[in-house]
């Protein structure tokens, strides 16, 4: 059974390598909402503000709010990338995070060696390496190009790639940004269904997005997030209203 | 608010800031970072193919130039020095190369986190294999050396007795000292971005306190116990020693001892306490 946990969860980003101290003349004159000074006197940015939320097997959660509202922050701490300054978190099930989907593409390599690199970076065996490697190759299409390396891909081919290594999972928590909508059209059918089984096969989804028809079609539940803090939890429904009267 | 329920048994990720349990959290770092070595040895691979990439020669580059270095330099400073070439070149050959990874590892160890930003932001993936990769690239770049040790061990014809073998605890010694230092100062210097010219150029001053190009009988026997402060001497003379001086004291070899339990406690306690940092650091 998987589940996510979250209680009190905060997130403080330090600036360091700026003015703080004009910073500091500009919070003492004038008050504003995110950054602030710690104990020990240093400026911060509170990316997530005391989250409580609890995500059970079978939900599909959307993340929504502006940009920099603390959406992208809230999946890497959920995947184990930044550990939370105050609170408790407790996720349980394999991650399968797709965040960045070019993260550690090596562009001089070609693409049959990042598709070994990416196994390698997952702990995979080798059996799994090769696995990887041909379902990859069979989607991204890229015949011959696989032996090239990735600097002389199209945008189109390295886009396939990464997607295309990035969705080679099958994990229980499913961590999405919204990175995934950008493609061509073409493109975009071919792996709408790939999104689409992943999604279903995973045991929990949550998603990061400003699309309200992928929110409506594959989730179950929203959460809004403003200024680092939750501002509204239910159902799809009850955040975005009726179908009809969006939009 | 009720408590969790479920079994913690698939737990992955549990952080609780009350109790962040960091020491446990630095081990299993360490400990998972040397299982996925074939990952970091693959990144060190590519690091080292990408930095040569279209050059004819490649790494190659490495031996030549080093191979140069050492004809030119021991000419001139055996006559310098008026040391017989074939008394001399030997030294300068292990120095040299010795030098050169040490120089190199501390150099490079200062950007191994910053320059993987990219990694380590998007993936969760223990600290630990950025640091190997930084070692393994730079023992990667001192194979491609040690080719030129064996040619002029030839052409002096100089066979090492069976205390040669002192070398394999010698490398050792220098590798525990590498993984630490690049954890050390990789974080260091992910949070004071400062640091990495104040390495620079303590590096560069070394080189030249350091018995590299100079033999240490130069010095007034006085002076020469004062060498066992040089951590940088200590460590390389671990694997010079066995190699062309027949052993090597004991003094040198507790001394660096010594300093390697100082680094890798130093490195560790760092690592342990700010483990949980760096991702904001870099």
């Amino acid at each position: 059974m998987a589940h996510i946990i979250a209680r009190g969860l905060s997130i403080e980003f330090p600036l360091y390598h700026m003015g703080a101290r004009s910073l500091k003349k500009r919070l003492l004159a004038g008050t504003p909402l995110r950054l602030r000074a710690d104990d020990a006197n240093r400026i911060v940015v509170s990316a997530l503000r005391d989250l409580n939320f609890e995500i059970r097997d079978g939900e599909r959660v959307a993340l929504i709010g502006h940009n920099g509202a603390g959406k992208t922050t809230l999946l890497r701490t959920l995947a184990g990338i930044y550990e939370p300054v105050a609170g408790v978190l407790e996720v349980a099930g394999e991650i399968g995070s797709m965040i960045d989907p070019s993260a550690g593409l090596d562009m001089n390599a070609t693409g049959r060696e990042n598709i070994a690199l990416r196994a390698l970076y997952r702990g995979d065996s080798r059996e799994r390496s090769q696995a990887l490697a041909e379902e990859v190759g069979a989607f991204a299409g890229l015949g011959e190009f696989l032996d090239v390396p990735v600097r002389n891909y199209s945008s189109g081919m390295s886009v396939r790639l990464s997607f295309a290594m990035a969705t080679a999972i099958e994990p229980q928590i499913l961590l999405m940004d919204e990175w995934f909508l950008a493609g061509d059209a073409e493109f975009m059918s071919k792996a709408e269904e790939r999104l689409t089984r992943l999604v279903s096969d995973a045991d929990i989804l949550v998603l990061a997005t400003h699309d309200m028809d992928i929110v409506r079609r594959w989730c179950t539940r929203a959460i809004r997030l403003d200024g680092g803090r939750i501002v509204a939890d239910g159902p799809v429904e009850e955040l975005l209203g009726p179908k009809v009267a969006v939009e | 608010m009720h408590a969790p329920v479920l079994p913690p048994a698939t737990v992955t990720v549990r952080f609780d800031a009350a109790a962040p349990d960091r020491l446990r959290r630095a081990i299993d770092d360490i400990r998972q970072g040397f299982v996925q070595w074939r990952l970091a040895l693959a990144l060190a691979w590519l690091d080292l193919r990408n930095r040569y990439r279209g050059s004819v020669l490649g790494p190659l580059w490495l031996t030549l130039s080093t191979g140069v270095m050492l004809g030119s330099l021991g000419f001139l400073y055996s006559a310098l020095f008026k040391i017989t070439l074939a008394e001399y070149l030997p030294w300068l050959a292990i120095s040299l190369i010795i030098w050169n990874v040490i120089g190199q590892v501390v150099n490079e160890a200062c950007v191994n986190l910053t320059s993987s930003e990219g990694i380590v932001r998007q993936m969760p993936l223990p600290f630990t294999v950025h640091a190997l990769r930084c070692v393994l690239r730079n023992a990667l770049v001192a194979a491609h050396n040690l080719p030129l040790i064996l040619v002029v061990c030839l052409l002096f014809w100089i066979i090492p007795g069976w205390e040669a073998l002192l070398v394999v605890p010698g490398l050792l010694l220098l590798a525990v000292n590498s993984v630490a230092a690049s954890l050390l100062l990789g974080m260091v210097c992910a949070r004071f971005r400062d640091i990495a010219p104040i390495v620079g150029s303590v590096l560069q001053i070394a080189f030249f306190m350091t018995p590299v190009i100079w033999k240490p009988e130069l010095l007034s026997p006085p002076y020469q116990a004062l060498l066992l402060l040089n951590p940088f001497y200590v460590v390389m003379e671990t694997i010079r020693a066995p190699l062309i001086e027949g052993g090597g004291s004991w003094a040198v070899w507790l001394a660096a001892l010594g300093y390697t339990l100082v680094n890798c406690a130093l490195s560790f306690a760092f690592f342990v306490r700010f483990r949980g940092r760096i991702a904001f650091w870099v």
